[in-house]
């Protein structure tokens, strides 16, 4: 849900000069807005604040351990676990036979007995082989043991879509996660986001879905002294208001729209969700009966998504509040195709977001395209 | 990177590694199988890793010579095209003890059990046959919903348990239920469970027989098939990690080995040299779905030869036979922190649970067959009461005895209250999470304002 900002790999293909000059000109203005709202001094990237959280954690407490495909001699498919094979050893930094099935299996009965294993999946998409143990064995042990067997375990990985990778690689989990009773899933955007919420997930007692984005990896972001200091947390089930609003409240992550709308005169009070399950409904609640027009933001399939969830939630918590219908912008319901002039129709734009907004408030869209 | 990475995914493991990272490896210390000394060492010790090999080298003694260091090893060559065959002409070897009539055959390979050892583990088959009786007969008349039975299987549960130390990590699949009873279950916690009442371990949460119980180091059965299997290897691993005399014993029968996490869990126990003992009780039958039917191999010890691990054949109606193999399969685990396979052989006389009648999708005289020839409780009388440590009247009391129990253990479980409401919305994550606590305090409210619309039985 926070692909708006897009990063070609440059290895991976040739480009355009014109749609990379767009894309530099986005990153662009990305930046300077992060600094515009910037705390702190020193910028880090999300690759880096994860890579700093495991190993916090790792140092911390001996029974924190990372496994998964490539972890190791590798330092991991997206250099997450870079230089902790080196420094932890290859116990506790495990390198897997291809069988997500396997490691998630192994993951929750090494959970079962008292270690606090970190399973990576290279996306999520992969996650679907392993999901029975996900949900059957981790989700719902707890429950089924009557408190006797608690699974402490982290699966993370990222989510959703990237760029040019098709159908099998980028899909959203979000909502297939998030409707299990049992488990806790967060979906970190910024650097600090990555860390307070990486090193929460590793202290939960409970299983904890952790779905990253792999074109945020790259992006800095300004991280404020607090931040990186080891014992950093941030509580689970908490949105964080990016910027403060009164027109339209916006959930997931869209600053640039912010940043477009302020032009028109609509203020939009943009919700960094950081947590999926548990839905911090008493924030998104608050900010609706504030604003009154409510927009929810996706990368994931409109069915059965995030949004929907979040318009029940309001619609019953705050129905007297809204003085529009909820608006859900979300992923096209196709699978998603390679072609890049496809897959940029497949996922919202920055102008599908700020129609929609413009719409939510009664007002005329002023970019001349299809609505 | 992000395209070729997932194209690649099998290619990436053979990419040279950094020289940094080679540099910073600690030095191999042995080859084979000390705790320090797992995975990535071995990237760096192919040739090593090939001498396991050299028993499948050609008899051509000009062709042993020439071999290729292939990655994971040196392979010698041969110039006769000839593929292996899909199955052994000769099957492999079962292992007993005793024959036909309980007597211990002169060549057998075993470890004398003593009197104490030998009359628990022949009454803990007991109980197990009897409190199986009267628990299906307790489905049957609708006291509970549902019962599976240990028919025919009682030798491979109380005789594995016998061998091992209460500190061993047991990880069931749903037909052991023999060990949770030589480990201390009562009748009681075991009746419990099945009512699902306020004393059932399980706070009413599960079907019966998925029983579990964390002081008698038994996890609680999960019924997706063959999901115990990497979770035993995940616990052993965590066993490993902490240099434990200890192992975990996984139990699961023939249909489980189609299941993808049977091979993903062997060949990573393997891999990981994880202390676990993988116990299959091969009982000819998964519901209706003969062996034939499940696997064309020679049976499941084969399968464990060709992950690499060391395995072995029993009969699974030879008390002895199971508990001599069991032993030194857990000596092995530990000592040498490696899995080991045991292929318990034996015959499903009973319906897999009280939903199936058998006698639908086999022949009656073939379940008859079994229940008499190498019925693993009157193979083990047999023995026991030559031995002079048992007799036929010690049985019967034995038996009524257990009977009574039984029978009491459930009337007073029908009669024990039924689970408290709050038992409905605790244990979903450790702590109780706000909107549950909301909706348990609109349920008690709801429930007040309209009690006759809810059970009575609820306490709340």
């Amino acid at each position: 849900m926070l692909g708006t900002i897009r990063q070609k790999a440059v290895a991976a293909r040739s480009l355009s000069s014109q749609v990379l000059e767009n894309d530099l000109m986005r990153l662009r203005s990305v930046a300077s807005v992060m600094r515009h709202y910037s705390a702190g001094t020193k910028e880090m990237t999300v690759r880096d604040a994860l890579n700093s959280a495991l190993d916090e954690e790792m140092a911390a407490d001996p029974s924190v351990f990372v496994m998964g495909e490539e972890v190791g001699e590798y330092q991991g498919a997206y250099k997450i676990t870079k230089g902790l094979l080196d420094k932890y050893g290859p116990e506790r930094v495990v390198d897997t036979p291809i069988t997500e099935a396997g490691f998630a299996g192994i993951g929750v009965g090494s959970a079962y007995h008292g270690l606090r294993p970190v399973v990576e999946f290279m996306t999520f998409n992969f996650s679907m082989q392993a999901i029975d143990h996900i949900i059957n064995s981790a989700a719902k042990s707890n429950y089924m043991s009557a408190g006797q067997i608690n699974v402490p375990i982290v699966f993370r990985g990222p989510n959703g879509p990237a760029a040019g990778v098709g159908a099998q690689h980028s899909q959203c989990y979000g909502a297939w996660y998030g409707s299990v009773p049992g488990l806790k899933v967060l979906v970190p955007y910024s650097s600090e986001d990555a860390r307070g919420l990486l090193k929460a997930a590793i202290r939960d007692p409970d299983p904890v879905v952790f779905l990253e984005n792999e074109l945020l990896y790259g992006e800095s972001f300004p991280v404020s002294a607090e931040a990186l200091n080891s014992s950093f947390c941030l509580p689970i089930g908490k949105a964080k208001i990016e910027r403060e609003g009164k027109d339209i409240t916006i959930t997931a992550f869209s600053k640039m729209a912010a940043e477009i709308l302020e032009k028109d005169g609509i203020s939009a009070e943009v919700i960094n969700l950081r947590s999926i399950r548990p839905l911090d409904r008493a924030t998104i609640n608050a900010s609706v009966r504030k604003t009154n027009r409510l927009v929810t933001v996706e990368e994931g399939f409109p069915q059965h998504g995030i949004g929907a969830e979040i318009c029940a939630s309001v619609v019953e918590d705050s129905f007297g509040y809204l003085d529009a219908p909820v608006e859900r912008i979300a992923g096209a319901d196709v699978p998603t195709p390679y072609a890049a002039n496809l897959e940029r129709m497949a996922f919202p734009q920055i102008e599908d977001i700020v129609r929609a907004a413009r719409r939510v408030c009664y007002r005329k869209s002023s970019i001349a395209a299809s609505a | 990177m992000a395209i070729w990475q997932f194209v690649g995914k099998r290619v990436a493991n053979y990419f040279t590694v950094s020289t940094t990272t080679f540099r910073s490896l600690r030095p191999l210390i042995n080859g084979d199988s000390s705790p320090v000394n797992i995975f990535g060492y071995r990237r760096f010790e192919s040739s090593k890793a090939g001498q396991q090999l050299d028993l499948v080298s050609s008899d051509d003694d000009e062709e042993q010579n020439q071999g290729v260091d292939f990655p994971g090893g040196r392979v010698g060559f041969t110039s006769e095209m000839s593929f292996l065959h899909k199955s052994s002409k000769k099957r492999v070897q079962c292992y007993r003890v005793l024959d036909d009539n309980g007597y211990p055959l002169s060549s057998s390979q075993y470890q004398h059990v003593n009197k104490e050892l030998a009359v628990k583990m022949y009454s803990g088959m007991l109980k197990l046959q009897t409190m199986d009786t009267i628990l299906y007969e307790a489905q049957r008349q609708g006291r509970i919903s549902f019962y599976l039975t240990s028919y025919g299987e009682e030798a491979i549960s109380l005789a594995s348990a016998a061998a091992l130390s209460g500190d061993d990590l047991i990880m069931p699949q749903y037909r052991e239920p023999g060990v949770l009873l030589w480990r201390g279950f009562t009748l009681h916690e075991f009746v419990n469970q099945c009512f699902g009442n306020r004393n059932d371990y399980g706070k009413g949460r599960q079907m019966p027989i998925h029983y579990g119980s964390k002081k008698h180091n038994y996890f609680t059965i999960s019924s997706p098939i063959a999901t115990q299997l990497p979770q035993a290897v995940g616990a052993a691993y965590s066993l490993k990690m902490d240099n434990k005399d200890a192992c975990v014993v996984t139990y699961f029968g023939d249909g489980s080995t189609s299941e993808g996490d049977f091979h993903a869990s062997l060949n990573f126990a393997a891999v990981m040299e994880a202390p676990v003992v993988f116990l299959c009780r091969n009982n000819g039958w998964a519901i209706s779905t003969p062996v034939t039917e499940q696997f064309r191999s020679d049976g499941v010890v084969v399968k464990g030869q060709a992950y690499g691990i060391r395995s072995i054949r029993v009969d699974g109606n030879d008390a002895l036979a199971i508990y001599n193999a069991v032993r030194v399969a857990r000596e092995m685990a530990i000592k040498d922190q490696q899995p080991i396979l045991i292929e318990a052989l034996t015959y499903r006389v009973g319906h897999h649970s009280t939903s199936d009648d058998s006698t639908k999708y086999r022949p009656i005289d073939e379940i008859e067959n079994w229940k008499t020839a190498r019925n693993p409780v009157s193979m083990f009388r047999k023995w026991v009461q030559r031995k002079g440590w048992w007799s036929d009247e010690e049985e019967s009391e034995f038996r009524a005895n257990v009977r009574k129990e039984v029978i009491q253990a459930i009337q007073v479980a029908e009669k024990t209250e039924k689970p408290p409401l709050d038992y409905l919305f605790s244990d979903v994550y450790e702590e109780v999470p706000i909107n549950l606590i909301e909706q348990e305090r609109l349920v008690r409210e709801t429930v007040k304002r309209y009690p006759q619309d809810f059970p009575k039985d609820v306490p709340m």
